[in-house]
C-alpha cells in the first residue's frame, strides 16, 4: 500500500516535470509575438524590441524556462508581462470558479446517471429502460452550449426565474451566487449525465448475471436490493474511471458554457491568455490543469483500492 | 411479483424525490433573480473585449482607452460628437502666425485622483513622456512633431512644433494627449491616475471594471456615481443580460442581427451612430496581381459595397467610397468613383492580362471579417478572380504575417484609428504598400497650412489615393448601442476612442 502510494507520488512529480517542458516548448512554437501585440499597429521595430526586452522574451529560452520552472516549486507563477500582475492569485481565483462549477455539475450528473443508468440496466428489455437509453443518446447528441442557450431562453428570458448569465462570488451574496449557478450547472450536468448513464448502464448490465448476484437473489433479495448491496460496488470501478476522465476534461471543456453564461473560469482565462500570447499565464494555467488531472488520477487510484480489495492486495 | 412492486415503488419514490429537490432548488433561487430595480446612481454597461491591463502607454488596443479616456484620463482638448475640437483641461489656446507654436491656458483648480494639483508642469511632463522611452505604443509617433514644451506659468504652457501641423492638435484629443501626474505613473497597468470625473474602484479580471465618481472632480460632477463596465465574449450573452436587466446599456454592439428584439420594444432605445472605423479590403500594392492599378480598380468595380454591407452587417454602416469617415473634416462622398460595374471590372482584368487570376484572401478571426469575406469572395468570382480564403488568428497571427511581414495578397480589417488616412497611405512601408510619392508633398503642405487649406489639401490627397484604388473601403463601421429607455446622454457616435460616461444619466 505504502509502496503503491510512493510510486504514485513519484510518477506524479515526474509527470509534472515532463509537462513543464512540453508546455513551455509548445508555447514557444505558437506563432505570434507578445511584444508585437502589445506594441500594436504602427509600432516601430525599436518599440517592439524594447517591449520584448521589458517582457524578458528576448532572453535565451533556457534562461526563460529556468526562471519559470524554479518559481513553480515555490507556487510562484511569476508576474505576467501582459497583464502586469501576479499570476498566482488570479489563477487561484479562476480555479475556484471552475472547481465549484465542475464539481457541482459532476455531482448532479452522477445523481442523475447512477439511478437512471441502473434502471436502464435492470429494465433493459422494458420500455422504461429503452426510453432512458434513448434519452441518453439524445443528451449526448445535444452540445452543452445549445442546452445552455435553451435553458437561458426558457428559465431566464421567458419565465424570468433566474438570471441569464454572470458570476457572483459566494462571499458577495450567497443567494445571488446560487441563482447564477443553477443554469450553467444544469447545462453541464445535462450532457455529462447522458454520457455517464451509458457507462452506468453497461457496468450494471455486466454484473447482473454474475454468480454472486444470483446467490443474493436466491437468498430472497429483490433485484434492486441485491444490486445495491452486492453489485454497485463492483459496477462503480469503470464508472469512477470515466467520471475522473470527464471531470478533468470538463475543467477546461466548460469554457463553452463559461462563454454562454459569462463565467470567469479557468477556460476563459486560458482562451484570453492564448489570444494575447500571455505565455506565462498560459503555461501556469496548463500546469494547474495538469496538476488537477494528476491529483484526480491519484485520488481515483486510491479509491480503487478502497472499492476493490483485490487491487489493494496486488 | 411483490418484489417487483416494491422495486417500482422505490423507483417512483426516487423520481419524486429528484423532482421535489429540483423544484425546491429552482424556487429558492428565483428569489434573487429577475430584472434589478433601477438605481439612479448606478449604471452597468456591456462591452466586448476586456483590457489586458490599464496602461495604454505600453499596450496597444482599443479596450483600454475605451474604458479610461474621458472618464479617468483627460487631455487639454477633446472632440465632441460631431468631431469638432473643444476645450477640456485647456480653457483656450492660441497659435502663432506660422502655426508652429500653441499656447494653452489651463483650467484652474483641477486635480488628479491622487490629490496632486494639475498645472503646466504636468503638461510638460506628459508630452515629454510620450516622446521618451517610457511610452511603448505605436501611436507615440503622433508626438514626433513636438520640439519642446515651455512652462510660462502654472496655468499657461507653450508647445513648440518642429513644423506647422494641423493634425497635431487633433492627436492631443486622443490617448497620446492624456495628462499624467509625475507621481502617478508608477503602476499605470493597475492604478491609473488622471484628472477625469471617475476613478478606478475595482477590477474583477475576466469580468468587470468598476469606476466611481470622484467627489473632488474639478468639473461638473457626473450624474451617475457608480459605473460597472462588464465584459462579454459572446454577443448573445449581452442581449440576454440586457433583457433580464443585468446590464443597462450594450455599447458598440458586434451583432446587428440581434437588434430586432429591441428596436420594436418601447422599453429600449437603439442608437445607430457612426465611428472612426473603416472596414478596409486591403490589397498588397507591392505584389502581383495587385501591384497593377488596373487589377485593384477591377476589384473596386467588382464589389457591390451596398450588397456587402446589407448582407454582412444588416444594412448598418455608412458607404463612403474612400477611407475617410463622415465625421472627419476633409470627408466627401466618393461613392460615385467606383460604382458597381462587373463588366468594367472584367475589361480591366483583361487589359491587365489578369483574367482568371488566383489569389489568397487572408481573413482575420473577427465577426465583421468572416461576415464580409464570403460575399466578397463570391463577387470576385463573378469577374474571374478566384480568392481562396485563409483564416488568420487576430490579433496575434494577423499582426505577425499580414501587418509586419506583409505576407499576404488580400485581407480585410477594421481600421479603428481616428484620422488614419495618412497613417495608411503616406508610408510605403505600411502593409498596404501604397506608393506615396504622389501625395506626400501635398499632405505635408496641407498639414502646414491653416484650417481651410488643410481641409482642401487633404480632400485632394484623399481623391488622389481613391483614384489609385490601393484598398476598397467597404463601409464605415456603425456604432450600435442599445440602452434601456430611461437613459439619456449616451453618445450615438463613436468619434473618439473613449466611451464618455460622464454625460450619461437616468431620466
Amino acid at each position: 500500500m505504502l509502496l503503491r502510494l510512493g510510486s504514485n507520488l513519484a510518477r506524479f512529480v515526474l509527470s509534472l516535470c515532463v509537462a513543464t517542458i512540453a508546455v513551455f516548448a509548445m508555447m514557444r512554437v505558437l506563432p505570434g509575438d507578445p511584444a508585437v501585440i502589445a506594441a500594436g499597429e504602427n509600432a516601430s521595430p525599436q518599440i517592439v524590441a524594447s517591449l520584448a526586452h521589458q517582457f524578458g522574451t528576448d532572453r535565451p529560452l533556457v534562461v526563460q524556462y529556468w526562471d519559470w520552472f524554479s518559481g513553480l516549486w515555490r507556487g510562484d507563477f511569476g508576474i505576467s508581462y501582459v497583464t502586469r500582475t501576479d499570476i498566482s492569485p488570479l489563477v487561484a481565483d479562476k480555479v475556484q470558479v471552475s472547481l465549484i462549477l465542475v464539481t457541482l455539475a459532476m455531482a448532479l450528473a452522477l445523481a442523475i446517471a447512477i439511478p437512471a443508468g441502473t434502471i436502464a440496466a435492470v429494465r433493459h428489455n422494458k420500455p422504461s429502460g429503452t426510453l432512458i437509453s434513448a434519452l441518453s443518446q439524445l443528451g449526448i447528441a445535444i452540445p452543452g452550449f445549445l442546452l445552455g442557450i435553451v435553458l437561458v431562453s426558457f428559465f431566464a428570458l421567458r419565465l424570468g426565474w433566474l438570471p441569464a448569465n454572470g458570476w457572483v462570488a459566494p462571499v458577495e451574496g450567497f443567494s445571488s451566487f446560487l441563482s447564477r449557478l443553477v443554469l450553467p450547472v444544469m447545462a453541464l450536468a445535462g450532457v455529462q449525465s447522458a454520457i455517464l448513464v451509458r457507462y452506468v448502464r453497461s457496468a450494471v448490465l455486466g454484473i447482473m448475471h454474475e454468480d454472486y448476484l444470483r446467490t443474493a437473489r436466491a437468498k430472497g433479495l429483490s433485484p434492486l436490493r441485491a444490486l445495491a448491496k452486492h453489485g454497485l460496488r463492483n459496477a462503480a470501478i469503470p464508472v469512477l474511471t470515466v467520471t475522473s476522465v470527464q471531470f478533468s476534461a470538463l475543467i477546461i471543456g466548460a469554457v463553452v458554457i463559461e462563454r454562454v453564461f459569462v463565467i470567469p473560469g479557468l477556460g476563459s482565462m486560458l482562451l484570453a491568455a492564448v489570444g494575447n500570447r500571455d505565455l506565462l499565464t498560459v503555461q501556469s494555467v496548463v500546469m494547474v490543469l495538469v496538476a488537477i488531472t494528476l491529483i484526480v488520477n491519484l485520488l481515483v487510484d486510491m479509491l480503487y483500492t478502497i472499492l476493490d480489495p483485490r487491487i489493494r492486495a496486488a | 411479483m411483490q418484489a417487483r412492486t416494491k422495486a417500482r415503488r422505490g423507483i417512483r419514490g426516487a423520481l419524486l424525490g429528484a423532482a421535489l429537490t429540483a423544484a425546491l432548488l429552482l424556487s429558492s433561487c428565483s428569489a434573487g433573480a429577475g430584472p434589478q430595480s433601477t438605481d439612479p446612481d448606478s449604471l452597468t454597461v456591456a462591452l466586448t473585449g476586456e483590457p489586458v491591463n490599464l496602461d495604454f502607454t505600453t499596450t496597444a488596443g482599443a479596450a483600454i482607452p475605451q474604458a479610461l479616456m474621458s472618464n479617468v484620463y483627460q487631455g487639454l482638448v477633446a472632440v465632441d460628437q460631431t468631431g469638432a475640437i473643444k476645450p477640456l483641461l485647456a480653457t483656450s489656446w492660441e497659435t502663432n502666425q506660422a502655426n508652429t507654436s500653441y499656447t494653452f491656458t489651463l483650467v484652474a483648480g483641477a486635480t488628479f485622483s491622487n490629490g496632486a494639483a494639475f498645472d503646466a508642469q504636468d503638461v510638460k511632463f506628459s508630452i515629454e513622456r510620450v516622446k521618451s522611452d517610457a511610452w511603448l505604443n505605436g501611436l507615440k509617433s503622433k508626438m514626433d512633431v513636438v520640439k519642446n514644451v515651455v512652462v510660462n506659468s502654472p496655468t499657461s504652457v507653450t508647445v513648440n512644433l518642429s513644423r506647422p501641423s494641423q493634425a497635431w492638435l487633433y492627436s492631443m484629443t486622443t490617448l497620446v494627449g492624456a495628462m499624467f501626474d509625475a507621481s502617478g505613473v508608477a503602476d499605470l497597468a493597475n492604478t491609473p491616475v488622471g484628472t477625469g470625473p471617475y476613478t478606478l474602484s475595482s477590477w474583477a479580471r475576466g469580468d468587470s471594471i468598476s469606476l466611481t465618481a470622484r467627489p473632488d472632480y474639478w468639473g461638473t460632477a457626473p450624474s451617475i456615481k457608480n459605473v460597472k463596465l462588464r465584459y462579454f465574449a459572446d454577443a448573445i450573452a449581452t442581449t440576454n443580460a440586457l433583457s433580464t436587466g443585468d446590464v443597462d446599456v450594450i455599447y458598440n454592439m458586434q451583432a446587428p442581427e440581434l437588434l430586432s428584439t429591441f428596436s420594436t420594444n418601447p422599453d429600449y432605445q437603439v442608437l445607430e451612430g457612426t465611428s472612426n472605423g473603416e472596414i478596409i479590403l486591403s490589397m498588397n500594392n507591392k505584389v502581383a496581381p495587385f501591384d497593377d492599378k488596373r487589377v485593384r480598380q477591377a476589384v473596386l468595380y467588382a464589389i457591390d459595397r451596398q450588397a456587402v454591407r446589407d448582407t454582412a452587417w444588416n444594412g448598418l454602416g455608412t458607404l463612403v467610397g474612400a477611407p475617410v469617415p463622415p465625421t472627419d473634416p476633409y470627408y466627401e462622398d466618393l461613392n460615385s468613383l467606383y460604382p458597381f460595374n462587373p463588366a468594367k471590372a472584367k475589361a480591366l482584368l483583361k487589359d491587365a492580362d489578369a483574367e482568371n487570376v488566383k489569389i489568397t484572401f487572408t481573413v482575420p478571426t473577427r465577426p465583421y471579417a468572416s461576415a464580409v469575406a464570403e460575399i466578397v469572395q463570391s463577387q470576385l468570382r463573378d469577374v474571374g478572380i478566384d480568392a481562396k480564403i485563409t483564416s488568420a488568428e487576430f490579433p496575434a497571427v494577423w499582426l505577425d504575417t499580414v501587418f509586419n511581414k506583409h505576407n499576404y495578397q488580400m485581407s480585410v480589417v477594421l481600421a479603428v484609428e481616428a484620422r488614419d488616412v495618412l497613417t495608411m497611405f503616406n508610408n510605403p512601408d505600411y502593409y498596404i504598400g501604397y506608393d506615396n510619392s504622389k501625395i506626400s508633398a501635398e499632405a505635408a503642405a496641407a498639414d502646414a497650412g491653416d484650417t481651410t487649406s488643410y481641409i482642401a489639401g487633404m480632400k485632394n490627397v484623399v481623391r488622389t489615393i481613391a483614384d489609385d484604388a490601393p484598398v476598397d473601403t467597404l463601409f464605415i463601421f456603425p456604432n450600435i448601442s442599445v440602452a434601456k429607455a430611461g437613459i439619456t446622454g449616451l453618445g450615438a457616435n463613436s468619434v473618439t476612442e473613449a466611451l464618455n460616461l460622464s454625460t450619461i444619466a437616468w431620466s
